[in-house]
């Protein structure tokens, strides 16, 4: 574990210094330039952490949920520790991805929460770990309380497609990949929230909102945010989702290390 | 015992337990004459709009349901005929018994809910596309009930049920909730059938992957 160890320290440190340090530039002439991407900015550079931070998240659902599903087949008591391990550094990593994405929403889009199909996954997803932990917490002995949690993890992995795969092309979004053509009511909602940013007086919080709302008019073709990474950014980013992974890694290890040892404690002394 | 005359076996005994007491059905009932007044004091002489209407008819259904369909499995705990039942029944049997069980009450209620609403808002809760609403209330009502069966049986293993129930289904209904709300906006604005196509299927997806995963799950939460 020493690699995903110091490898994480040194990609997270690596990605944070260049992803910080490079300046953008309208047209970029080397590798240590940013394109300018209209309608996000120095903003951009957030897709260097919440990206990673999210995509974590759903590396730890699905790791708990297959340890989960391990310890059904096995019955190793070993294979709860590493699934209730897992699950815990998701709800951190979960609350991470919510809160750097509510900030960049703020900025980008005006307010906090707009109920796009992300920002809802993301709330659910919220959801299940708080309710796995509250199941957890209501189950006395050993083994009803692995079986019964496993097979809960399950119950909400089988819901996890219809958020990535259905609920983005029914419902119109902000994030990228959203479905394409914006209907009259986002539309409008969008007008909305550069009304009310107007109203409050900030000149910035109106423009990126107004322009959203011009992108959504242009309709078909164009989704929300065309977000196209340039070959330097699409490099830290891929670096900075190899380095969260490690973190996770390195992470999990170490809690299942820690759980162990206090499993073994609690069965020694009775 | 065969499959089916098993779980035809099982529910007449769950129906005839339910005629007993009217437990279930009374409290079901009472609860949706509550929410349902609730709403009315609350909304004072408004005129909702169909997306609040249809929004507010599938929370009356989901707090009702989470009120009253976890019974099923935790009157076999309190009654301490969990180890019968696993002696005479396989785990499907007693799975897809409860299942239809479920069914056959959120259907009842969300009948009732739908009388009640058509009478107390005539004006504003009218059905103008009675294919989409009859489409979205069955196949609402199969979802519902196969996710509330697997977490009833679930909760019924745990000390604190009242509250877990609804903490543990809400993310689990979340997608379902969604999408009859969306179903059910169409209905009452009076949308073409076609238009509700996209919502069926993922109705009838969500039916079908809940049921099959609560299938081959099931034996693991009923086994102890």
């Amino acid at each position: 574990m020493k690699f995903a160890k110091y490898g994480s320290i040194t990609l997270i440190t690596f990605v944070l210094v260049a992803g910080i340090a490079i300046p953008l530039s309208p047209s970029p002439q080397n590798w240590l330039q940013f394109p300018v991407i209209p309608g996000l900015e120095e903003k951009a550079r957030n897709i260097l952490y919440h990206v990673p931070v999210a995509w974590t998240t759903v590396v730890a659902f699905l790791v708990s949920t297959y340890y989960g599903f391990r310890y059904l087949k096995t019955r190793d008591i070993d294979y709860d520790i590493k699934s209730v391990s897992a699950a815990g550094l998701g709800f951190l990593f979960c609350f991470l991805a919510t809160v750097t994405g509510a900030l960049w929403a703020k900025f980008n889009w005006g307010s906090f929460w707009n109920w796009d199909p992300r920002e809802t996954s993301i709330f659910v997803l919220l959801l299940i770990y708080g309710a796995y932990f509250a199941l957890r917490s209501a189950l006395e002995t050993e083994e009803k309380r692995a079986t019964l949690s496993a097979v809960y993890s399950m119950i909400a992995g089988i819901t996890v497609p219809f958020f990535i795969f259905v609920m983005p092309r029914i419902m119109t979004g902000l994030h990228p990949g959203a479905k394409e053509v914006a209907d009259p009511a986002a539309i409008s909602k969008a007008q909305a929230i550069a009304d009310s940013a107007i109203a409050v007086g900030s000149k910035t919080f109106a423009d990126s909102a107004l322009a959203t709302v011009a992108q959504m008019n242009v309709g078909s073709a164009v989704p929300v945010v065309q977000l196209k990474m340039s070959p330097n950014m699409l490099v830290i980013f891929l670096l900075g989702l190899l380095g969260f992974t490690l973190l996770f890694i390195w992470l999990l290890n170490v809690r299942v290390r820690l759980a162990r040892m206090e499993y073994e404690r609690s069965t020694h002394h009775e | 015992m065969s499959q089916f005359s098993g779980t035809y076996a099982l529910i007449r005994k769950d129906i005839h337990s339910e005629l007993r007491t009217r437990y279930a059905l009374n409290a079901l009932l009472m609860f949706v004459v509550t929410a349902v007044a609730t709403i009315l004091f609350a909304l004072r002489s408004d005129q909702p709009t169909s997306s609040v209407l249809s929004g507010l008819y599938w929370v009356v259904v989901f707090f009702t349901a989470m009120s009253g369909l976890s019974r099923t499995f935790v009157s076999e705990e309190e009654r301490g005929t969990t180890m019968t039942l696993q002696l005479v029944a396989s785990p499907s049997t007693v799975y897809f018994a409860k299942l239809l069980f479920n069914t056959v009450l959120t259907f009842s209620m969300t009948i009732a809910v739908t009388i009640l609403y058509m009478t107390v808002f005539s004006n504003a809760f009218v059905i103008k596309t009675f294919s989409i609403f009859a489409g979205t209330v069955v196949l609402g009502s199969l979802g519902f009930a196969s996710a509330s069966t697997i977490i009833a049986a679930i909760v019924a293993k745990a000390n604190t049920r009242g509250t877990l129930y609804p903490v543990l289904s809400f993310p689990i209904l979340i997608v379902l909730l969604m999408t009859v709300m969306n179903a059910t906006t169409k209905a009452l604005d009076g949308e073409e059938f076609t238009s509700a196509l996209p919502d069926f299927q993922i109705l009838v997806g969500y039916f079908l992957a809940m049921t099959g995963g609560s299938y081959l799950l099931f034996e693991y939460v009923w086994k102890d």
